[in-house]
Protein backbone atom coordinates (compact mmCIF):
# COMPACT_ATOMS: atom_id res chain seq x y z
CA UNK A 1 0.00 0.00 0.00
CA UNK A 2 1.30 3.66 -0.86
CA UNK A 3 2.51 5.61 1.85
CA UNK A 4 -0.08 8.28 3.04
CA UNK A 5 0.57 11.55 5.12
CA UNK A 6 -1.69 13.50 7.23
CA UNK A 7 -2.32 16.91 6.65
CA UNK A 8 -4.96 19.85 6.65
CA UNK A 9 -6.92 20.83 4.42
CA UNK A 10 -8.05 24.66 5.10
CA UNK A 11 -10.74 26.00 2.26
CA UNK A 12 -11.78 29.68 2.92
CA UNK A 13 -14.64 31.30 1.04
CA UNK A 14 -14.48 34.69 0.85
CA UNK A 15 -15.33 38.19 -1.46
CA UNK A 16 -13.24 38.14 -4.24
CA UNK A 17 -12.11 41.49 -3.15
CA UNK A 18 -9.93 40.27 -0.36
CA UNK A 19 -8.06 37.14 -2.61
CA UNK A 20 -5.09 38.92 -2.99
CA UNK A 21 -4.47 39.76 0.90
CA UNK A 22 -5.62 36.57 1.52
CA UNK A 23 -3.32 34.65 -0.54
CA UNK A 24 -0.87 36.65 0.64
CA UNK A 25 -1.34 35.68 4.19
CA UNK A 26 -1.45 32.20 3.76
CA UNK A 27 1.94 32.29 1.72
CA UNK A 28 3.62 34.52 4.87
CA UNK A 29 2.33 32.05 7.36
CA UNK A 30 3.81 29.27 5.94
CA UNK A 31 1.41 27.81 3.51
CA UNK A 32 3.45 26.19 0.49
CA UNK A 33 0.63 26.75 -2.23
CA UNK A 34 -2.98 27.31 -2.61
CA UNK A 35 -6.03 26.74 -5.29
CA UNK A 36 -8.57 29.52 -6.19
CA UNK A 37 -11.76 28.74 -7.69
CA UNK A 38 -14.66 30.96 -8.61
CA UNK A 39 -17.79 30.19 -6.54
CA UNK A 40 -21.34 31.86 -5.90
CA UNK A 41 -24.01 31.05 -3.45
CA UNK A 42 -25.49 32.62 -0.19
CA UNK A 43 -25.23 33.20 3.61
CA UNK A 44 -25.92 35.56 6.43
CA UNK A 45 -23.70 38.05 4.08
CA UNK A 46 -26.29 37.70 1.43
CA UNK A 47 -26.50 36.18 -1.84
CA UNK A 48 -23.38 36.53 -3.82
CA UNK A 49 -23.66 35.47 -7.75
CA UNK A 50 -20.72 36.50 -9.19
CA UNK A 51 -22.51 38.37 -12.12
CA UNK A 52 -20.12 41.28 -11.95
CA UNK A 53 -16.98 42.55 -10.75
CA UNK A 54 -17.88 43.19 -6.89
CA UNK A 55 -20.16 40.53 -6.32
CA UNK A 56 -17.46 37.92 -6.82
CA UNK A 57 -16.48 35.18 -4.23
CA UNK A 58 -14.10 32.77 -4.87
CA UNK A 59 -12.89 29.77 -2.39
CA UNK A 60 -9.68 29.03 -1.63
CA UNK A 61 -8.00 25.55 -0.80
CA UNK A 62 -5.08 25.42 1.10
CA UNK A 63 -3.18 21.75 2.12
CA UNK A 64 -0.48 22.42 5.03
CA UNK A 65 0.32 21.58 8.34
CA UNK A 66 -2.20 21.36 11.17
CA UNK A 67 -0.58 24.69 12.75
CA UNK A 68 -0.09 26.50 9.76
CA UNK A 69 -3.93 25.80 9.23
CA UNK A 70 -4.65 27.23 12.35
CA UNK A 71 -2.40 30.35 11.78
CA UNK A 72 -3.68 31.14 8.52
CA UNK A 73 -7.78 31.15 9.56
CA UNK A 74 -7.10 33.00 13.05
CA UNK A 75 -5.11 35.92 11.04
CA UNK A 76 -8.17 36.20 8.50
CA UNK A 77 -10.36 35.74 10.98
CA UNK A 78 -8.77 38.99 13.02
CA UNK A 79 -8.26 40.60 9.63
CA UNK A 80 -11.19 40.09 7.69
CA UNK A 81 -13.98 38.45 9.53
CA UNK A 82 -16.06 41.70 11.30
CA UNK A 83 -16.93 43.58 7.72
CA UNK A 84 -16.82 40.66 4.61
CA UNK A 85 -18.44 37.69 4.23
CA UNK A 86 -15.87 34.95 5.29
CA UNK A 87 -16.58 31.29 5.84
CA UNK A 88 -13.81 28.50 6.99
CA UNK A 89 -13.65 25.15 7.69
CA UNK A 90 -11.14 22.49 8.11
CA UNK A 91 -10.44 18.96 6.98
CA UNK A 92 -7.91 15.86 7.83
CA UNK A 93 -6.55 14.74 4.29
CA UNK A 94 -3.88 12.73 3.05
CA UNK A 95 -1.02 13.39 0.63
CA UNK A 96 1.64 11.29 -0.94
CA UNK A 97 4.12 14.06 -1.11
CA UNK A 98 4.62 15.55 2.24
CA UNK A 99 7.51 17.98 1.47
CA UNK A 100 4.75 19.71 -1.10
CA UNK A 101 2.88 21.15 1.57
CA UNK B 1 -36.37 59.65 -27.51
CA UNK B 2 -35.20 56.44 -25.37
CA UNK B 3 -32.44 55.03 -27.45
CA UNK B 4 -32.89 51.14 -28.78
CA UNK B 5 -30.31 49.58 -26.57
CA UNK B 6 -32.02 51.30 -23.42
CA UNK B 7 -34.92 48.60 -24.44
CA UNK B 8 -32.84 46.06 -24.11
CA UNK B 9 -31.75 47.05 -20.45
CA UNK B 10 -35.50 46.49 -19.57
CA UNK B 11 -35.45 43.56 -21.12
CA UNK B 12 -33.17 42.00 -19.37
CA UNK B 13 -34.80 43.91 -15.63
CA UNK B 14 -38.21 42.40 -17.23
CA UNK B 15 -36.24 39.01 -17.00
CA UNK B 16 -35.13 39.13 -14.24
CA UNK B 17 -38.08 40.14 -12.30
CA UNK B 18 -40.38 37.44 -13.82
CA UNK B 19 -37.42 35.07 -12.67
CA UNK B 20 -36.58 33.92 -16.02
CA UNK B 21 -33.50 31.40 -15.84
CA UNK B 22 -31.77 33.85 -18.51
CA UNK B 23 -28.25 33.99 -17.45
CA UNK B 24 -25.41 35.00 -19.56
CA UNK B 25 -22.14 33.64 -18.86
CA UNK B 26 -19.86 35.28 -16.92
CA UNK B 27 -17.03 34.78 -19.24
CA UNK B 28 -19.39 36.96 -21.55
CA UNK B 29 -19.99 40.02 -19.48
CA UNK B 30 -16.19 40.31 -19.37
CA UNK B 31 -15.73 40.17 -22.39
CA UNK B 32 -18.36 42.32 -23.64
CA UNK B 33 -16.84 44.66 -20.94
CA UNK B 34 -13.26 44.87 -22.08
CA UNK B 35 -14.66 45.49 -25.69
CA UNK B 36 -16.51 48.48 -24.71
CA UNK B 37 -13.79 49.57 -22.55
CA UNK B 38 -11.12 49.47 -25.32
CA UNK B 39 -13.56 50.40 -27.94
CA UNK B 40 -14.41 53.99 -26.15
CA UNK B 41 -11.00 54.93 -25.56
CA UNK B 42 -9.88 53.85 -29.35
CA UNK B 43 -13.02 56.10 -30.40
CA UNK B 44 -11.28 59.07 -27.90
CA UNK B 45 -7.69 58.06 -29.10
CA UNK B 46 -8.13 58.29 -32.58
CA UNK B 47 -9.69 61.97 -32.09
CA UNK B 48 -7.13 63.06 -29.80
CA UNK B 49 -4.53 62.04 -32.84
CA UNK B 50 -5.97 65.22 -34.37
CA UNK B 51 -5.62 67.73 -31.84
CA UNK B 52 -2.54 69.17 -29.70
CA UNK B 53 -2.76 67.64 -26.27
CA UNK B 54 -1.99 70.90 -24.65
CA UNK B 55 -4.74 72.48 -25.46
CA UNK B 56 -6.50 69.59 -23.62
CA UNK B 57 -4.85 70.19 -19.63
CA UNK B 58 -7.84 72.68 -18.67
CA UNK B 59 -10.77 70.05 -19.38
CA UNK B 60 -8.65 67.04 -17.68
CA UNK B 61 -8.00 69.48 -14.75
CA UNK B 62 -11.42 70.65 -14.55
CA UNK B 63 -12.73 67.49 -15.26
CA UNK B 64 -10.67 65.69 -12.48
CA UNK B 65 -11.40 68.50 -9.97
CA UNK B 66 -15.07 68.06 -10.70
CA UNK B 67 -14.96 63.97 -9.89
CA UNK B 68 -12.81 65.21 -6.88
CA UNK B 69 -15.01 67.58 -5.68
CA UNK B 70 -18.92 65.99 -6.31
CA UNK B 71 -18.39 63.25 -3.05
CA UNK B 72 -17.48 66.34 -0.78
CA UNK B 73 -20.20 68.22 -2.10
CA UNK B 74 -22.34 65.13 -1.46
CA UNK B 75 -21.40 64.22 1.75
CA UNK B 76 -23.05 66.77 4.07
CA UNK B 77 -26.49 66.05 2.15
CA UNK B 78 -26.09 62.14 2.86
CA UNK B 79 -25.06 62.87 6.46
CA UNK B 80 -28.32 64.88 6.74
CA UNK B 81 -30.48 61.61 5.73
CA UNK B 82 -29.24 60.22 8.38
CA UNK B 83 -26.60 57.80 6.61
CA UNK B 84 -23.80 56.41 8.92
CA UNK B 85 -20.66 58.54 8.39
CA UNK B 86 -18.54 55.76 6.26
CA UNK B 87 -21.90 54.61 4.32
CA UNK B 88 -22.14 58.16 3.23
CA UNK B 89 -18.59 58.30 2.38
CA UNK B 90 -18.61 54.90 0.53
CA UNK B 91 -21.87 56.57 -1.61
CA UNK B 92 -20.08 59.90 -2.21
CA UNK B 93 -17.36 58.04 -3.82
CA UNK B 94 -19.54 55.76 -6.65
CA UNK B 95 -20.92 59.06 -7.50
CA UNK B 96 -17.81 61.19 -7.63
CA UNK B 97 -16.12 58.27 -9.76
CA UNK B 98 -17.94 57.38 -13.04
CA UNK B 99 -20.20 54.76 -15.52
CA UNK B 100 -18.46 54.13 -18.50
CA UNK B 101 -21.27 52.08 -19.72
CA UNK B 102 -23.78 55.37 -18.94
CA UNK B 103 -21.49 57.52 -20.97
CA UNK B 104 -21.70 55.00 -23.95
CA UNK B 105 -25.29 54.94 -23.83
CA UNK B 106 -25.43 59.19 -23.66
CA UNK B 107 -22.88 59.19 -26.77
CA UNK B 108 -25.36 56.65 -28.85
CA UNK B 109 -27.91 59.18 -28.14
CA UNK B 110 -26.28 62.00 -29.34
CA UNK B 111 -25.15 60.34 -32.35
CA UNK B 112 -28.97 58.76 -33.25
CA UNK B 113 -29.63 62.48 -33.41
CA UNK B 114 -27.22 63.93 -35.37
CA UNK B 115 -25.75 66.11 -32.17
CA UNK B 116 -22.19 66.40 -32.27
CA UNK B 117 -19.81 66.29 -29.18
CA UNK B 118 -16.41 66.41 -28.10
CA UNK B 119 -14.96 63.16 -30.01
CA UNK B 120 -12.02 62.82 -27.35
CA UNK B 121 -14.39 62.92 -24.81
CA UNK B 122 -13.41 59.23 -23.13
CA UNK B 123 -10.44 61.26 -21.87
CA UNK B 124 -12.79 62.73 -19.38
CA UNK B 125 -14.35 59.83 -18.82
CA UNK B 126 -10.64 58.26 -17.84
CA UNK B 127 -9.29 60.63 -16.30
CA UNK B 128 -12.86 61.31 -13.59
CA UNK B 129 -12.36 57.31 -12.25
CA UNK B 130 -10.41 57.53 -10.02
CA UNK B 131 -10.34 61.03 -8.13
CA UNK B 132 -14.25 60.41 -6.49
CA UNK B 133 -12.58 57.24 -4.88
CA UNK B 134 -9.88 58.88 -3.76
CA UNK B 135 -12.32 61.76 -2.19
CA UNK B 136 -14.68 59.05 -0.60
CA UNK B 137 -11.66 57.15 1.01
CA UNK B 138 -10.46 61.16 2.38
CA UNK B 139 -14.43 60.94 3.58
CA UNK B 140 -14.24 57.88 5.52
CA UNK B 141 -10.98 58.30 6.87
CA UNK B 142 -12.11 61.43 8.53
CA UNK B 143 -15.11 59.85 10.00
CA UNK B 144 -13.24 56.76 11.31
CA UNK B 145 -10.78 58.82 12.75
CA UNK B 146 -9.70 57.39 16.32
CA UNK B 147 -10.22 53.46 15.32
CA UNK B 148 -6.41 53.95 14.24
CA UNK B 149 -6.85 52.69 10.43
CA UNK B 150 -4.40 52.86 7.63
CA UNK B 151 -4.72 52.80 4.21
CA UNK B 152 -3.06 51.12 2.03
CA UNK B 153 -2.81 54.08 -0.66
CA UNK B 154 0.46 52.37 -2.60
CA UNK B 155 -1.57 49.40 -3.36
CA UNK B 156 -5.11 51.50 -3.93
CA UNK B 157 -3.84 53.73 -6.34
CA UNK B 158 -2.51 49.86 -7.87
CA UNK B 159 -5.91 48.70 -7.93
CA UNK B 160 -7.30 51.63 -9.06
CA UNK B 161 -4.74 52.75 -11.49
CA UNK B 162 -4.40 49.57 -13.14
CA UNK B 163 -7.99 47.98 -12.61
CA UNK B 164 -9.10 46.90 -15.84
CA UNK B 165 -11.34 50.51 -16.54
CA UNK B 166 -8.74 52.80 -16.51
CA UNK B 167 -5.75 50.69 -17.86
CA UNK B 168 -8.26 49.71 -21.14
CA UNK B 169 -9.73 53.14 -21.51
CA UNK B 170 -6.11 54.97 -21.33
CA UNK B 171 -4.28 52.54 -23.56
CA UNK B 172 -7.27 52.49 -26.24
CA UNK B 173 -6.55 56.06 -25.84
CA UNK B 174 -3.07 55.65 -26.04
CA UNK B 175 -3.53 53.54 -29.45
CA UNK B 176 -6.44 55.29 -31.08
CA UNK B 177 -3.93 58.99 -30.96
CA UNK B 178 -0.75 56.68 -31.89
CA UNK B 179 -2.37 54.85 -34.75
CA UNK B 180 -4.49 58.05 -35.59
CA UNK B 181 -7.79 57.31 -38.35
CA UNK B 182 -5.52 55.44 -40.90
CA UNK B 183 -4.09 53.22 -38.27
CA UNK B 184 -7.29 51.72 -36.82
CA UNK B 185 -9.12 51.56 -40.00
CA UNK B 186 -8.01 47.76 -40.09
CA UNK B 187 -9.68 47.32 -36.87
CA UNK B 188 -12.87 49.67 -37.53
CA UNK B 189 -14.66 46.54 -38.75
CA UNK B 190 -14.50 45.19 -35.11
CA UNK B 191 -14.08 48.31 -32.84
CA UNK B 192 -16.18 50.64 -34.43
CA UNK B 193 -19.15 49.58 -35.80
CA UNK B 194 -20.57 46.87 -34.05
CA UNK B 195 -19.84 49.25 -30.96
CA UNK B 196 -24.01 49.30 -30.57
CA UNK B 197 -24.67 46.33 -30.81
CA UNK B 198 -22.48 45.22 -28.24
CA UNK B 199 -23.86 47.94 -26.06
CA UNK B 200 -27.23 46.42 -26.41
CA UNK B 201 -26.03 42.86 -25.43
CA UNK B 202 -24.09 44.40 -22.17
CA UNK B 203 -27.31 46.19 -21.45
CA UNK B 204 -29.21 43.17 -21.14
CA UNK B 205 -26.61 41.80 -18.75
CA UNK B 206 -26.76 45.12 -16.60
CA UNK B 207 -30.91 44.76 -16.42
CA UNK B 208 -30.49 41.11 -15.47
CA UNK B 209 -27.93 42.69 -12.56
CA UNK B 210 -29.72 45.70 -11.91
CA UNK B 211 -32.84 43.34 -11.18
CA UNK B 212 -31.38 41.10 -8.44
CA UNK B 213 -30.59 44.66 -6.79
CA UNK B 214 -33.97 45.90 -6.64
CA UNK B 215 -35.35 43.62 -3.70
CA UNK B 216 -32.41 44.88 -1.47
CA UNK B 217 -34.22 48.87 -2.12
CA UNK B 218 -36.89 47.39 0.16
CA UNK B 219 -33.91 47.19 3.14
CA UNK B 220 -32.87 50.37 3.06
CA UNK B 221 -35.62 52.58 3.03
CA UNK B 222 -36.96 55.85 1.30
CA UNK B 223 -33.64 57.60 2.00
CA UNK B 224 -32.36 55.49 -0.77
CA UNK B 225 -35.12 56.69 -3.15
CA UNK B 226 -34.70 59.87 -2.07
CA UNK B 227 -30.59 59.77 -2.66
CA UNK B 228 -31.20 57.58 -5.71
CA UNK B 229 -33.71 59.62 -7.75
CA UNK B 230 -32.72 63.52 -6.42
CA UNK B 231 -28.91 63.27 -6.61
CA UNK B 232 -28.62 62.30 -10.26
CA UNK B 233 -30.16 65.34 -11.77
CA UNK B 234 -28.37 67.89 -8.63
CA UNK B 235 -24.39 66.48 -10.34
CA UNK B 236 -25.95 67.00 -13.83
CA UNK B 237 -26.18 70.73 -13.18
CA UNK B 238 -23.27 70.82 -12.02
CA UNK B 239 -21.19 69.09 -14.69
CA UNK B 240 -23.26 71.02 -17.47
CA UNK B 241 -22.19 74.30 -15.62
CA UNK B 242 -18.39 72.82 -15.84
CA UNK B 243 -19.02 72.19 -19.05
CA UNK B 244 -20.27 75.29 -20.21
CA UNK B 245 -17.20 77.30 -18.44
CA UNK B 246 -15.10 75.07 -20.38
CA UNK B 247 -16.97 76.23 -23.59
CA UNK B 248 -17.80 72.87 -24.28
CA UNK B 249 -20.20 71.66 -27.26
CA UNK B 250 -23.78 71.23 -26.74
CA UNK B 251 -23.05 67.42 -27.01
CA UNK B 252 -20.07 67.80 -24.93
CA UNK B 253 -22.07 69.72 -22.04
CA UNK B 254 -24.53 66.60 -22.15
CA UNK B 255 -21.87 64.12 -21.86
CA UNK B 256 -20.38 65.85 -18.99
CA UNK B 257 -23.64 66.35 -17.43
CA UNK B 258 -24.07 62.89 -17.74
CA UNK B 259 -20.85 61.91 -16.44
CA UNK B 260 -21.29 64.09 -13.16
CA UNK B 261 -24.61 62.41 -12.35
CA UNK B 262 -23.29 58.77 -13.08
CA UNK B 263 -22.36 56.65 -10.67
CA UNK B 264 -19.61 53.94 -10.78
CA UNK B 265 -19.96 50.38 -10.08
CA UNK B 266 -16.92 48.64 -11.14
CA UNK B 267 -14.33 50.33 -9.69
CA UNK B 268 -15.77 52.04 -6.95
CA UNK B 269 -17.31 49.28 -5.09
CA UNK B 270 -14.23 47.69 -5.33
CA UNK B 271 -11.59 49.76 -4.30
CA UNK B 272 -13.96 51.00 -1.64
CA UNK B 273 -14.40 47.16 -0.64
CA UNK B 274 -10.36 47.10 0.29
CA UNK B 275 -10.39 50.69 1.43
CA UNK B 276 -13.37 50.70 3.85
CA UNK B 277 -14.37 47.46 4.75
CA UNK B 278 -16.92 48.79 7.23
CA UNK B 279 -19.22 50.77 4.82
CA UNK B 280 -22.39 49.03 3.16
CA UNK B 281 -21.66 47.71 0.22
CA UNK B 282 -24.61 46.63 -0.53
CA UNK B 283 -26.35 50.14 0.12
CA UNK B 284 -23.61 51.81 -2.23
CA UNK B 285 -24.64 49.44 -5.25
CA UNK B 286 -28.12 49.44 -4.64
CA UNK B 287 -28.12 53.07 -5.00
CA UNK B 288 -25.48 53.00 -8.13
CA UNK B 289 -26.92 49.88 -10.17
CA UNK B 290 -30.10 49.24 -8.75
CA UNK B 291 -31.59 52.94 -9.33
CA UNK B 292 -28.96 55.70 -10.08
CA UNK B 293 -28.06 53.95 -13.61
CA UNK B 294 -31.36 53.10 -14.47
CA UNK B 295 -32.47 56.34 -14.07
CA UNK B 296 -29.66 57.83 -15.99
CA UNK B 297 -30.28 55.79 -19.18
CA UNK B 298 -34.28 55.79 -19.22
CA UNK B 299 -35.07 59.59 -17.57
CA UNK B 300 -31.56 61.41 -17.17
CA UNK B 301 -30.03 61.30 -20.41
CA UNK B 302 -32.97 63.22 -22.32
CA UNK B 303 -33.09 65.58 -19.19
CA UNK B 304 -29.10 66.23 -19.62
CA UNK B 305 -30.03 66.88 -23.14
CA UNK B 306 -32.24 69.23 -22.63
CA UNK B 307 -30.63 70.76 -20.02
CA UNK B 308 -27.48 71.16 -21.82
CA UNK B 309 -29.69 72.95 -24.76
CA UNK B 310 -30.62 74.81 -22.75
CA UNK B 311 -27.76 76.18 -21.26
CA UNK B 312 -25.61 76.60 -24.30
CA UNK B 313 -24.78 80.29 -25.25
Amino acid sequence: MIAKHPKKLLVVIAEAAIEKALVQEALRLGAHGYTVSDVRGAGTSGAREGSWEADRTVEIKIVCDAEVADAIAETALARFGAHYGLTMFFSDVQVLRPEKF
Amino acid sequence: MIDVVVYFFLLGLVARLVKSDLRLPEALYETLSIYLLLAIGLKGGIELSRQPLAALAPQVAATMALGFAIPFALFPLLRRLRLPAVDAAAIAAHYGSVSVVTFAVATATLARQGIPYESHAALWVAVMEAPGIVAGILLARRALRGEGQRTDWGGLAHDVLFGKSVLLLAGGLVIGAVAGEAGTAPIKAVFVDPFRGVLALFLLELGLVAGGRLGELRRFGPAVLVVGFGVPPLLALAGALVGRALGLTTGGIALLATLAASASYIAAPTAMRIAVPQANAALSIALSLGITFPFNIIVGIPLYLRLAQELSP
